[in-house]
């Protein structure tokens, strides 16, 4: 009965998402495209979800989790990441769209453009291409052009298809348009934040059987166990900006266009997800490898440990730039030969994405093996394991059950620490050409396609401004917030209290 | 001491062929040299005879590892394995796709990015320990707290920005230093290094000041450090004589690590200013799918670390006179 109960709860689940997915696809007309990395992030967001649930029923586990929640900058920092989550979120349904039916036409088509939800919602600025570099806010293009008038060929500043394209007379009436649309967008985000802090203010008065007025004042005078007013704080401000996005962004192009007029608000945000899915995949592959042999080097010893040590000392001894450029020349060679073997453009970019994941993740295990071997090899040591051993607790359920929960802290510490630094290298290996495909819209390319922009007359800044921006902003959040969980983890920290 | 030496040699051994042996799959075994010369060539109209010709110049023209054909005594040895790996033994690394030797270019372009790494590692050097201690003596105060949070800052700035931010404000606005470029001669070299050293400086302080910190924190928990509290000495003198030495054997050991890789010069520096070391010929390499270069760089790189791995060693037994030269018993 109980093998047969968790079958069932499963076999409920699928059952339930094909249904959802069939209906999901008849009502909107479309076909989804599940990619490599969409699966993989959301078993990602499931497992941490679950881990969650479990531990909130256990006290050794909450302990440290209510220091980390106990920190301002550690919650503000959270609030950011977890903008940066859902846009990565969305942008991990990926679907092709059904095209009009021609009349006549029996057979449902698919466009052979694959899109994500994310896509979707933000169709204005995905869509709307200019001509070439535009600046942010801008009515007109950045450089002069030869227009044909009715009084013959003028070399001037070419309107904009469709940044500033309502304005009668844009060098008027385009600076107050903007301060209106953006006291517009201020006014909302107040509304915005008043409604949520409300909801809060409640919700927390609920819980702790307040009155209403004294959580107000409490939250508003920084007086609670979690820092709700610096989280607030950061909604706020993340809310201003998405309300100027919403207002404006179909209207202006808000951080101007690029060298081939894409927008580069557009593809600062689609870069969001590449970025997640490098720092977090990665992760996750390289995961079992460091977990299992790091624990089997410290348990079993002898032999076993030599092998694991020399398998590591070798894989560490490579440069990591040059063994992912190896991989990935060998990857570029094997996709030229071998192109039937992808239907679209942005599978053949999303499995050059996964391998890169593990190719990174490949380079950088070897490091949390290596704590991993010294700590399994300090707890062997200690009576509880010799205790199990003499019960007769099999080497496999040892590791499993008796040494794996004790060196968590270890995995969970350099889990959050290897994120930044895995956004950071994406953009450098993107820089010199063994990074992420080069249709796929990360940093890294922004970066790399923009280098010379700097040294243009006049100088085109907004593209590395934006990229620099948007990743500096979620480098240093997680920064921060891995600060925060190493502190409240590491047992060798003393915390003052 | 000597025989410690040799042994520590000697186990460097099997790394090295274990390096060989990854390497070698990643460059032969994934891909054919037929498919590299595919490659090379262009994807379509290669001739078989054009692909064999350009297969015969790099040597790539034998079996992998078993030659059915060759001579009693020679099926092993005459194959594409044995040579290529027995001269990466011997640091003759062959020629690149352009027709030049790769060991002549190594040897060469190994002092521009020695220029510019040494000067870069040791000013770093100096700079994050004084700044770590700094912080250290004031640790759980306000200058703590704001350090450790400018520190986190400046690790959160990608690399690339620091090297365009800087040549943007400092060669273009200011007209201080040329953009790019290298000169072999001394007088006018320094105004080519001296941007690229800078940032490079810059670029290493958060993360450096930050591991030197933790480093000087967990020594100043350690019984002596009480004990010398105790018996009344002052805090700096704590601070600079006792914990300073002490931290000294993590803080050497860590740095003799990575006194080898130096010669590996920078691979975004070097080529964001142009200039001409073993960084920017990799990235090169690397961009023109040169794979004989991409393959020598990857041996050197592997060997360098395993040298740096054994002076490690080395230097952990001269400074700890508790460590055994006989490892583990």
């Amino acid at each position: 009965m109980s093998t047969l109960k968790p079958n069932l709860f499963l076999f409920g689940i699928i059952l339930i998402l094909v249904v959802l997915v069939s209906t999901v696809e008849e009502t909107w007309q479309i076909k989804f495209v599940p990619l490599w990395t969409d699966i993989l992030i959301y078993v990602l967001m499931v497992a941490v979800l679950l881990f969650g649930i479990q531990a909130r029923h256990k006290e050794h586990l909450r302990a440290p989790w209510r220091h980390v929640v106990q920190r301002p900058l550690a919650m503000s920092a959270l609030v950011v990441l977890a903008f940066y989550v859902v846009v990565g979120l969305m942008d991990s349904i990926h679907f092709r769209q059904m095209l009009e039916k021609q009349p006549g036409q029996t057979e449902t088509q698919y466009s052979g453009e694959v899109v994500s939800l994310f896509d979707v919602l933000v169709t204005p600025i995905r869509v709307q291409h200019e001509k070439s570099y535009s600046a942010p806010f801008a009515a007109f293009l950045y450089s002069k052009e030869t227009i044909e008038t009715a009084e013959g060929q003028v070399r001037d500043y070419p309107r904009l298809l469709y940044g500033g394209r309502h304005l009668k007379n844009p060098a008027e009436d385009r600076i107050p348009n903007l301060v209106m649309g953006i006291f517009l967008s201020f006014v909302f985000t107040v509304l915005i934040f008043l409604v949520v802090s409300a909801a809060l203010i409640l919700l927390v008065a609920r819980r702790h059987k307040a009155s209403f007025a004294d959580t107000m004042t409490a939250i508003s005078t920084g007086n609670t166990r979690i820092p709700f007013r610096a989280m607030l704080m950061t909604f706020g401000v993340i809310c201003f900006f998405v309300v100027v996005g919403i207002m404006l962004a179909d209207k202006y192009h808000l951080l101007g266009t690029d060298k081939v007029g894409n927008d580069v608000l557009y593809l600062s945000l689609k870069s969001i997800r590449t970025g997640l899915v490098i720092g977090t995949l990665t992760t996750l592959i390289m995961l079992p490898f460091a977990i299992l042999l790091g624990i089997m080097a410290g348990h079993y010893r002898g032999w076993i440990d030599d092998v694991i040590q020399y398998i590591y000392t070798t894989l560490n001894s490579i440069p990591g730039v040059l063994l992912i450029a190896a991989a990935i020349l060998s990857l570029q060679v094997y996709m030229a030969i071998n192109p039937q073997m992808f239907d679209t453009v942005t599978e053949r970019a999303d499995l050059r994405l996964l391998f890169l994941c593990l190719i990174l993740g490949i380079t950088s295990w070897t490091g949390l093996c290596r704590l991993l071997r010294a700590e399994t090899f300090k707890i062997s040591q200690l009576d509880y394991i010799d205790a199990a051993t003499a019960f007769g607790t099999g080497h496999f359920k040892t590791m499993i059950r008796h040494i794996l929960p004790n060196v968590m802290h270890i995995v969970l510490i350099a889990v959050v620490l290897d994120f930044s630094g895995l956004v950071l290298a994406e953009a450098v290996l993107s820089y010199v050409g063994v990074g992420v495909d080069p249709t796929t819209i990360s940093w890294g390319n922004m970066i790399n396609s923009a280098r010379m922009e700097m040294a243009r007359e006049p100088v085109v800044w907004w593209s590395l401004t934006a990229a620099f921006l948007f990743m500096f902003t979620l480098v240093l959040a997680a920064n921060l917030f891995s600060d925060a969980v190493r502190d409240a983890f590491d047992p060798r920290i003393t915390r003052s209290k | 001491m000597l025989a410690y030496i040799i042994r520590r040699v000697l186990y460097a051994v099997p790394i090295l062929i274990g390096v060989n042996l990854i390497t070698f799959a990643l460059f032969f075994v994934v891909n054919k040299p037929d498919d590299m010369a595919r490659m090379q060539l262009g994807q379509k109209h290669v001739q078989q005879e054009d692909i064999d010709k350009w297969k015969q110049a790099r040597g790539y023209d034998k079996p992998l590892f078993y030659n059915k054909e060759a001579t009693e005594g020679h099926v092993f040895t005459d194959t594409v394995f044995f040579t290529k790996s027995v001269s990466l033994f011997m640091l003759d690394f062959g020629n690149a796709d352009d027709g030049r030797n790769i060991t002549r270019d190594i040897s060469q372009r190994m002092w521009p990015s020695l220029a510019i790494a040494v000067p870069v590692f040791i000013v770093s050097l100096l700079l994050n320990i004084t700044f770590a201690l700094i912080i250290a003596f004031f640790r759980a105060s306000y200058v703590d707290y704001m350090g450790v949070v400018i520190c986190v800052i400046l690790m959160s700035v990608s690399s690339l920005f620091y090297i365009i931010g800087g040549q943007f404000l400092i060669s273009k606005l200011l007209h201080l230093v040329p953009i790019s470029g290298y000169s072999a001669d001394i007088d006018t070299a320094t105004k080519f290094l001296i941007l690229p050293i800078i940032i490079g400086i810059i670029g290493g302080i958060g993360a450096g000041t930050r591991w030197y910190r933790t480093i000087f924190l967990e020594e100043i928990n350690k019984d002596y450090v009480r004990t010398a509290r105790a018996k009344g000495l002052s805090e700096r003198l704590v601070l600079f004589k006792h914990v300073l030495k002490n931290a000294l054997v993590p803080i050497l050991t860590g740095v003799v690590a990575v006194i080898p890789l130096l010669f590996m010069g920078s691979l975004i520096l070097e080529s964001f200013f142009g200039i001409p070391g073993l960084g920017s010929y990799t990235i090169d390499a690397i961009r023109s799918q040169d794979f004989a270069i991409v393959r020598a760089m990857v041996f050197l790189g592997s060997l360098l670390y395993i040298i740096g791995l054994i002076l490690t060693d080395i230097s952990y037994t001269i400074v700890d006179p508790r460590i055994r030269l006989g490892g583990r018993q």
